[in-house]
């Protein structure tokens, strides 16, 4: 019972014959690789610009003027009402007129000079991207400024701590590798790996389903083709279709989103081959369960949505309660998103990223030999 | 070595099936069939649906498991050394499955190739096929856009692309013309000439007439196993009435309610066409007696004839006499 590269030939002509004829298909495989890498990066951007923000300025001396226009020369900020006191500003919140409210005590220019200068701002802890880029960014002004901050969050979610009780420390914070916090270089090396996880599972699902729905798996399976041929003339056209994929979203992060690739291209590569070995095997396990192209779809939504939840491309994984982090650990997108960060960004080599590769080539056996044990060359 | 290699393929039993069984959970789909079938025989594999046919030929192929029994094609054991038999056979499954979105002659190649058939046999063969099917001028025709009667055809092409000794077709004539169906049989029995033994199934009983022999499956089991003539002769219990009447439902109706009541030993009563076939012990002795039930309700009986039994109803009698058995 030996492999037959001639039965493998003629198997994988026939697939390319079928992928070439189907336009939409390819169509539909390359644009939804250009669309979850545009929607995913642009939709990820945690940082919210232009926050409405009231002041309430209890000094009105030239330092708390500038304060001000410092905080509105970040960006971050639009002093969009003037009110009187904290309680109005408060109020403003309530009612989502702000975001965020500026309060500045009497004295101001006074405490600054004597470097015990205090403000208070409030946010909207309802909007915790907008707490989130507030608190940094007065944070960031404050520290320019040489002022001492108090934040405190306003409504009920309570996303942020009331700081208003802390010790005046004076906190320092150099950002490796992102120093800007740009977002898109933080998702794009993850988005990589979610493009190639959602095309790679899914397709090798649907790929072994469909002959079974068309009735054509019964006829081949009548034939001398081997079990090993099969799958692999489905895999081969499978994989070069997700290189090209992989390719693009590659080229398109480094000179359309212009995210700089600092380590070993070549070891990247060799890497990202093996996280689609380990993706199509999981594929393999769905299609043997599965009985028709929308029940081998549906199962693979699953890893999708753990890819966009559990694995740690937009969420961090070490705030996660261990069940979901045990949930995780199923995707094979959680282990190589820590490689292509590792190599993308941090440009490390294999001493680095070698644990998480061993954990791929283990889980890529397993899966490969779950689905050689329960992909059928049988009907029953 | 198993002592099959020991014997001449010319020995070797094309089909040979032996106390085969197949149950899925409580449900015998195949229950105990035993049958063989000779070199060049067309086997006609009948049976109603729900019946076993497929169940039967995919055991023959390898292609389910037997729960008991053995099934041994050219002399392969279809469950121990399934690729062999791949090797030797063709088979055409229902709805005879071709790919719809590669050509007509890219199906061919296809098949060729995974049959492991050289590029110089190839050639012959998509030609000799091409011809088969009546194709010639639309070779790079899609398959999906192919009518029924070509894409049968070309389906038992490609089923055959590698000259196998044993062919398997699974009601290759279902949901096709008269016209292709009349073709299709015509290369079913050019292939027989050529010594290819043919297990066929059908739902069409001038189609089994056609076949060397037949078996009858009813339910997992084999009911009746001979010729189509020797099966009339033994099979049929009583003899059949062909009756014209002028209201033929109502008639129908008549003689159903006479069979229940014992009025007339009347085994079966159905309707064929515009004609009513009853069949009672003796046709002479009840010609009278089922005329008169009929006047009496004001139906004008055209004819009543004494009919030789066709193959449906002996069909129908064998599965009767099967049931009324248990």
């Amino acid at each position: 019972m030996q492999f037959d590269f001639q039965r493998l030939g003629a198997l994988m002509r026939k697939e390319t014959i079928q992928i070439l004829r189907d336009r939409r298909f390819i169509m539909l495989f390359l644009g939804l690789t250009f669309v979850q890498l545009f929607v995913y990066s642009y939709a990820a951007s945690r940082t919210v610009y232009h926050l409405p923000m009231a002041v309430v300025d209890q000094s009105q001396d030239p330092t708390s003027r500038s304060f001000v226009q410092a905080l509105v020369n970040s960006q971050y900020f639009d002093a969009t009402m003037y009110l009187d006191d904290q309680s109005q500003a408060k109020q403003a919140i309530d009612k989502s007129q702000v975001k965020a409210a500026l309060i500045i005590p009497p004295h101001f220019a006074a405490s600054v000079d004597q470097h015990s200068a205090n403000f208070l701002m409030l946010l909207d802890g309802s909007d915790q991207f907008a707490v989130r880029s507030g608190y940094s960014a007065a944070g960031l002004v404050a520290q320019n400024f040489g002022l001492q901050m108090s934040a405190e969050s306003v409504a009920l979610t309570g996303a942020m701590p009331s700081l208003s009780d802390s010790l005046p420390i004076n906190t320092s914070t150099q950002i490796l590798y992102n120093p800007d916090l740009n977002d898109k270089w933080f998702v794009i090396p993850g988005i990589i790996g979610m493009i190639l996880q959602t095309l790679a599972i899914e397709q090798a699902a649907i790929f072994l389903v469909r002959d079974r729905e068309w009735g054509t798996m019964e006829q081949i399976l009548a034939t001398p083709v081997r079990q090993l041929e099969l799958i692999l003339s489905k895999m081969i056209p499978l994989s070069i279709l997700c290189l090209l994929a992989f390719g693009i979203s590659v080229g398109l992060g480094i000179f359309w989103f212009g995210v700089p690739f600092h380590g070993n291209l070549f070891l990247y590569f060799w890497l990202a081959l093996l996280f689609l070995a380990s993706c199509l095997g999981l594929g393999l396990v769905i299609s043997t369960r599965a009985t028709t192209q929308f029940e081998a779809e549906t199962s693979s939504m699953i890893f999708m949505l753990f890819g966009l939840l559990l694995t740690g491309l937009f969420y961090p994984r070490t705030g996660m309660p261990l069940i979901p982090q045990l949930i995780g650990d199923i995707a094979p997108l959680t282990y190589f998103i820590r490689i292509s960060r590792g190599i993308y960004m941090k440009g490390v080599g294999l001493s680095f990223v070698w644990g998480d590769a061993l954990i791929l080539v283990i889980y890529t056996l397993i899966v490969v030999g779950i689905s050689s044990k329960t992909f059928k060359m049988r009907l029953d | 070595m198993s002592a099959e290699l020991f014997v001449t393929q010319s020995q070797v039993t094309p089909i040979l099936v032996q106390n085969l069984t197949r149950r899925f959970g409580a449900f015998t789909a195949v229950d105990d069939v035993s049958f063989s079938v000779q070199a060049g025989e067309v086997f006609g594999w009948l049976g109603p649906n729900g019946a076993g046919k497929t169940t039967t030929i995919r055991m023959l192929l390898g292609l389910i498991k037997p729960s008991s029994g053995s099934a041994f094609v050219s002399g392969f054991n279809s469950a121990t050394q399934t690729k062999l038999v791949h090797a030797h056979v063709g088979y055409m499954s229902q709805q005879f499955t071709l790919y719809n979105d590669l050509t007509a002659m890219q199906n061919i190649r296809f098949y060729g190739g995974v049959h492991g058939l050289s590029s110089d046999e190839l050639r012959q063969r998509i030609s000799e096929i091409i011809q088969m099917a009546g194709l010639v001028g639309r070779e790079n025709t899609l398959t999906g856009s192919l009518s029924g009667g070509w894409k049968q055809r070309l389906a038992l092409g490609c089923a055959i692309v590698h000259h196998p000794k044993v062919v398997f077709l699974d009601e290759p004539t279902a949901g096709v013309d008269p016209i292709s169906r009349r073709q299709f049989w015509e290369l079913i029995y050019q292939m027989a000439k050529d010594g290819v033994t043919v297990l066929v199934t059908t739902h069409y009983m001038d189609e089994a007439e056609l076949c060397q022999r037949v078996g009858f499956i009813s339910a997992g089991r084999l009911v009746a196993l001979d010729s189509v003539s020797q099966l009339k002769l033994t099979q049929m219990r009583g003899q059949v009435l062909e009756i014209n009447v002028s209201d033929p439902e109502k008639a129908v109706r008549i003689l159903k309610a006479a069979q229940q009541s014992h009025q007339v030993p009347l085994d079966e009563v159905a309707l064929y066409g515009a004609q009513i076939h009853a069949v009672v012990p003796d046709a002479q002795e009840y010609n009278d007696a089922i005329q008169r039930l009929l006047t009496q309700d004001n139906i004008r009986v055209n004819s009543i004839e004494w009919i030789a039994p066709t193959l449906e109803d002996v069909f129908i009698s064998s599965v009767k006499a099967r049931v009324d058995a248990n």
